[in-house]
């Protein structure tokens, strides 16, 4: 029946969170729900953002590297002539000194691969079908650390040597090709070559199944008539959401131009912020909601118990000591109800994560729980709880005992 | 030669709703002595202030003007949490309706003042409230909460609690005015003999002329004055 050694205040705090049954379990449920919908939502957000920004750059480089556009210059200074200055057309060209820019952009800090790349537009053509392609000339080794193609390949292997190539499922299903036969290649600039599939892969995406060809840098270059020369470099940085900072930095070294995922996919980026800003939201309205909630439950609970804090303040208690009381109250709410709530947000994730999958009937979500974020919002939970506990704890410790004890 | 005063209270005046059109003076100056270990009765009508007197000795209000000393300190020039740790220590009380906490047991209540002073139980503080239950006859209800106990259990397990600390005064304010006579008369015994055994002064306000009698001593006050004279005669 006794806690002979807990301190005063535990000893009070836990005995009328006990007494005050009903509210205790109400208050408690409360909380318990908002701590589980926090962590929920964060945690399905969290992994439907992930896994929305990890379809979209699995198939393509975090920042891209490029010669700066062409531009026509007016000879006479502008305002004393009329004139019209058309753009001009962007021909393909070599990125300058690029085995410097590509040294250059691996030394920076946060990057973590770096592949040149020459690409350019041409036919693929077998018998009399012939299909536009987008031809890429990559150091096999290189490029399977921007884009992880080993994981799309269906039939041989990622490696380009000599006339060896790579195409996606749907030119291989177009053309009617599969590993080990052949087809030509030609470009505009007039040049051809006979290449030898050695592997098909399909990279979740139709257009690029359909329009992706890899060959070595030496054949690319020479079938787009860029000797010696690369037209992009392609890079992967370590914290995707740094990539424009990364971006803005190699611009302003090379004076090239440089363009990070996040400005190429502005929009995705925006929608993900936006989805962020609505998580932000709710998760705040959850907060204010569980801490009026709290504060309520206090708020009636010391003006129960009036007549008790005068006694106890008539035994010598110090109104610090009955304010800490009803702040205990307020921090074991907030602790208890988000251990709970984790434990909600866990049954839920596991429920939910079993009943919704992805068309190919892959999980949407897991129902993995980050430590970090359970660890956060039980922190915010007892912070919460005491904050809303402070009006209330305020009012008892100020309670003139006098007055308490006559009521 | 005199006792030496566990309480001592000069020309003590108290007013409620100062600066107010409902300003009244309850308290007309009171001069009054009480000694260590003396037993006295605090009567007087309805409305005489009585309980107003009380809260002040008790240190639970402070008086508008005057001097009160108790155990020889001087009240006026303690700060708030100086005056609850006087309190605390030096002062037990016994209030008519019992006013024990319902969410603790008996044995809980009565170790209530040592674990406020203290900060938690200690060793010492459960034998000693199990004693003091034993003392007060209520043995065996040591883990009853206080809706499962009588009137006078209840009363009796309030003056185990105003004891726990050895305090040098008790303070009673009608501790038997709930209660029929024959609790009535028990309750007044129990204060009797701690007074007797532990030397502790008390100061018992009450109604009935029949326990004030049985006092060391009468304090009469009406309208605010005490009646031996010693407040000055009203205008």
């Amino acid at each position: 029946m006794t806690r002979p050694r807990l301190p005063f205040e535990w000893l009070v705090a836990l005995r009328y969170l006990r007494e005050g049954r009903l509210q205790t379990v109400l208050i408690l449920a409360g909380v318990t729900g908002g701590v589980a919908v926090i962590i929920f939502l964060t945690t399905l957000i969290t992994q439907l953002q992930a896994s929305i920004v990890e379809r979209t750059l699995g198939s393509q480089a975090h920042v891209v590297l490029r010669p700066p556009e062409e531009v026509n210059r007016p000879v006479l200074p502008p305002g004393e002539t009329a004139a019209i200055v058309q753009p001009r057309a962007q021909r393909p060209r070599s990125v300058d000194q690029w085995e410097a820019v590509t040294r250059l952009a691996a030394g920076q800090p946060g990057v973590i691969a770096v592949s040149p790349v020459v690409s350019g537009a041409g036919f693929a053509i077998r018998g009399t079908t012939n299909k536009a392609i987008a031809l890429l000339g990559v150091d096999a080794e290189r490029y399977r650390r921007i884009v992880d193609m080993d994981r799309y390949m269906l039939r041989g292997r990622f490696a380009v040597a000599g006339t060896d190539t790579v195409i996606g499922i749907e030119l291989a299903a177009d053309l009617g090709v599969t590993l080990g036969d052949k087809l030509r290649v030609t470009t505009a600039e007039g040049r051809d070559e006979v290449l030898t599939i050695v592997g098909v892969f399909d990279i979740g995406n139709r257009d690029l199944n359909r329009r992706w060809l890899f060959t070595t840098i030496k054949l690319a270059q020479s079938l787009l008539a860029l000797p010696g020369g690369v037209s992009n470099i392609d890079l992967k940085v370590v914290d995707i959401f740094a990539a424009d900072r990364v971006a803005d930095r190699l611009r302003a070294q090379t004076g090239l131009t440089v363009d990070s995922w996040m400005q190429t996919n502005a929009q995705l980026l925006s929608a993900l912020r936006n989805q962020s800003v609505s998580n932000s939201l709710i998760r705040s309205f959850v907060v204010v909601i569980v801490a009026v909630g709290i504060a309520s439950v206090l708020v009636v609970s010391v003006v129960q118990k009036q007549r008790e804090i005068g006694i106890l303040r008539a035994m010598g208690a110090s109104p610090g000591r009955i304010m800490t009381v009803f702040l205990l109250q307020g921090a074991i709410y907030g602790l208890v109800g988000s251990a709970m709530g984790a434990g909600l947000a866990d049954g839920l994730l596991h429920f939910f994560s079993n009943v919704y999958r992805n068309a190919d009937g892959t999980r949407l979500f897991t129902a993995d729980l980050d430590g970090a974020l359970i660890l956060r919002v039980c922190a915010l939970a007892i912070v919460v709880g005491l904050l809303a506990a402070a009006l209330p704890a305020r009012r008892a410790a100020r309670m003139d005992p006098v007055q308490a004890i006559k009521m | 030669m005199p006792m030496a005063a566990i309480v001592e209270l000069a020309a003590i005046r108290k007013s409620y709703g100062i600066g107010t059109p409902v300003e009244a003076e309850v308290l007309h100056g009171i001069d009054l002595r009480i000694g260590q270990g003396e037993f006295a009765a605090l009567t007087g009508p309805s409305g005489s202030g009585k309980s107003t007197l009380l809260n002040i000795v008790g240190l639970l209000e402070r008086p508008t003007a005057g001097r009160l000393e108790i155990d020889g300190r001087d009240t006026s020039v303690l700060a708030e949490s100086d005056l609850t740790e006087l309190r605390g220590r030096t002062i037990g009380f016994v209030f008519q309706f019992h006013h024990l906490l319902p969410g603790f047991t008996a044995l809980e209540n009565v170790m209530m003042p040592r674990i406020i002073e203290r900060g938690a139980a200690d060793d010492g503080a459960q034998a000693a409230a199990i004693e003091l239950l034993r003392r007060v006859g209520l043995r065996g209800a040591e883990y009853k909460r206080p809706s499962q106990l009588s009137g006078g259990m209840q009363q009796r397990v309030a003056i185990a609690r105003a004891l726990s600390m050895s305090p040098r005064l008790i303070l009673a304010d009608e501790p038997t005015g709930n209660l029929d006579t024959h609790s009535a008369d028990d309750v007044f015994a129990l204060l009797r003999e701690f007074n007797h055994d532990f030397g502790s002064a008390c100061l018992i306000v009450t109604h009935d002329p029949r326990l004030a009698q049985r006092c060391d001593r009468q304090v009469e006050i009406v309208d605010g004055r005490l009646t031996d004279g010693s407040s000055p005669p009203a205008i």
